[in-house]
């Protein structure tokens, strides 16, 4: 008899153990993404590129709480907005290094998100969203009213000052490669968190909660910690984006940016590494491009909802991703 | 056996494991669990025997804290688990492996073999585990889901093992399963019966739970109305015919 039962063993559990490495393919596309990122201002205007690069970035912050943990938040306006206004503030008022002003707004997503997440997790589906939006639709009306948001002027004129007190961000063509440091790293970091084991056990929550329980695990724990993560790099995005365009407004806490935050991730494919950044550069493009548009372009944007709902619910991503058979 | 019981749980073997009575459970108003009392003892393998709908799937997720509305008692290892989560049930040592099995689609093999914490030391390892199911071996790439049915129970049953769990709850492991895969969980249950592990096994196929259970406890209607020695099993096959509609 050869299972003999063992006090010791050479094989750790999941929720210890390291992730796999980056796959070839993933690897492959990161590199196309990073070079594209880096010629791609010496062809297209830098400021439209920073603004794809900040809704990527929290495109994929959303992602990563509805693609792998499962839960669909309306709120995430919320910490976008909140961050926005935070660094605008730190940077503006307080005179912070923008580095230090991104940090604060970031930080203040963070607190939001445990504010946020702690209550919103009790609850599943369509409540929990809900929840979500009641909260951002308080940090709307808070952002209205608190002395220091500007009310409907918003926060204008941020300075971007100088990075670490060396590196003037004035210019849009040097902003534009700290924006997609940033990005860039806020992305790996979510690629890294996705496959850790940590990122498993995310999966297993949202595949079969019940399921995980039982397997011993505290599954509102693993709840909580991606909500907070998630609304993190949405901060991070939208405290980069107040820098970017060195105006935080009512636009960010609005309740349509959870609206569009969504509609970027279906688009390019929920629950993928790449599809929130597709999606992002998609709806993004179009509002640019077809600015000239006016209110139509809402009604093209959900046009192209319905029919992305209807024909390729997985997303551009995920429809390429079923064609190659690869994960992306 | 008594020895590898000895050796596996550290207890008594006269100290049930488990001692489970007058568990009652509901589904929203619905009453379904009306007074379930049995035990087992470590190194013993007790059957559920009765119909479909008989309450033997809810007793096994009373027992788990699954079924949150419940009452009676249920001593684990010496701990009253009827207030406790699931959770903090599954961290004492109490492994279940669900009828539809709980095999996360999104994971691969691996993925889904390394998942569950190790709840307490004992567990088998990996190497252990690839002996006694070599099919995973071969697929530990592939995802959950692309596997057979029987990899799939093998997969359910061999990464509760690897957690350390002493009392495996197994829910009827040879559902619409090819005899020969049923030949082979059998002879695995015998094996890790033999190791000393305690398992409460839910079927529907006595002649399989004849083959390898110490007692039976027949269900019906929420209640335990009879157990049945598996030695005794013989004198009381019309009996048991009786019951279980065969």
């Amino acid at each position: 008899m050869a299972v003999d039962v063992q006090t010791t063993s050479n094989v750790a559990p999941v929720a210890q153990r390291g992730a796999k490495g980056m796959s070839t393919l993933h690897m492959a596309i990161f590199a196309a993404l990073l070079v594209a990122g880096l010629i791609a201002p010496f062809f297209l205007y830098p400021v439209f590129l920073m603004k794809v690069l900040c809704f990527a970035l929290f495109a994929c912050a959303f992602n990563l709480l509805l693609g792998f943990g499962g839960l669909l938040s309306f709120g995430h306006a919320a910490y976008f907005g909140a961050a926005s206004y935070v660094a605008a503030h730190a940077a503006k008022v307080w005179g912070l290094t923008p580095e230090l002003a991104i940090l604060a707004g970031t930080g203040a997503a963070l607190i939001l998100g445990v504010l946020i997440g702690s209550l919103a997790i009790r609850r599943q589906g369509i409540y929990f969203a809900m929840v979500t939006l009641a909260f951002a639709q308080m940090v709307f009306f808070f952002s209205l009213q608190a002395p220091f948001t500007g009310g409907e002027d918003g926060i204008q004129a941020v300075p971007r000052g100088h990075l670490f007190g060396l590196l003037n961000l004035r210019p849009d063509f040097t902003l534009y490669f700290v924006v997609l440091a940033i990005t860039f790293g806020g992305i790996l970091f979510i690629y890294r968190i996705i496959h850790s084991p940590f990122g498993q056990v995310l999966k297993a929550i949202r595949e079969n909660e019940p399921r995980a329980i039982s397997l011993g695990y505290r599954t509102n724990r693993y709840k909580l910690a991606v909500f907070v993560l998630s609304a993190g790099f949405a901060g991070l995005a939208g405290a980069t984006k107040a820098l970017v365009f060195q105006l935080a407004s009512l636009t960010d806490v609005h309740w349509t940016m959870s609206g569009e935050v969504v509609l970027m991730t279906l688009i390019g494919g929920m629950g993928t590494v790449f599809g929130p950044i597709v999606g992002a550069t998609v709806i993004v493009t179009m509002q640019n491009y077809l600015a000239t548009w006016g209110a139509w372009v809402t009604i093209v944007q959900g046009t192209i909802f319905v029919i992305a709902v209807l024909l390729f619910r997985e997303g551009i991503v995920g429809v390429i991703s079923k064609w190659v058979k690869r994960p992306l | 056996m008594a020895e590898a019981a000895l050796k596996v749980q550290g207890t008594d073997v006269a100290t049930p494991l488990l001692k489970v009575s007058n568990l009652e459970g509901w589904y929203g108003e619905s009453h379904v669990l009306h007074g379930i009392d049995f035990e087992v003892r470590p190194g013993e393998v007790v059957t559920l025997l009765g119909r479909n709908g008989a309450g033997k799937t809810t007793t096994m997720k009373a027992l788990m804290g699954i079924l949150t509305k419940r009452k009676g008692s249920v001593v684990f290892d010496g701990h009253e688990t009827i207030g406790l989560p699931a959770r903090a049930i599954a961290k004492l040592g109490m492994g279940y492996v669900p009828e539809e099995r709980g095999i996360f689609s999104s994971l691969s093999v691996e993925e889904n073999l390394m998942l569950p914490p190790r709840v307490k030391p004992g567990g088998l390892s990996l190497d252990q585990i690839f002996e006694l199911f070599p099919n995973i071996k071969e697929r530990l790439s592939s995802q959950g889901t692309k596997l057979s049915g029987g990899e799939q129970q093998m997969l359910a049953i061999g990464r509760i093992l690897r957690t350390g769990a002493n009392l495996l709850l197994l829910d009827e492991p040879t559902e619409g399963l090819a005899p020969v895969i049923v030949q082979q969980i059998g002879a695995t249950i015998a094996r890790l019966k033999a190791e000393g592990f305690t398992i409460v096994l839910v079927e529907q196929n006595f002649h399989f739970a004849s083959s390898v259970a110490d007692r039976h406890y027949v269900v019906e209607q929420g209640k335990v109305i009879d157990t049945i020695q598996n030695a005794e099993l013989e004198a009381n096959i019309d009996k048991l015919h009786a019951y279980l509609g065969v």
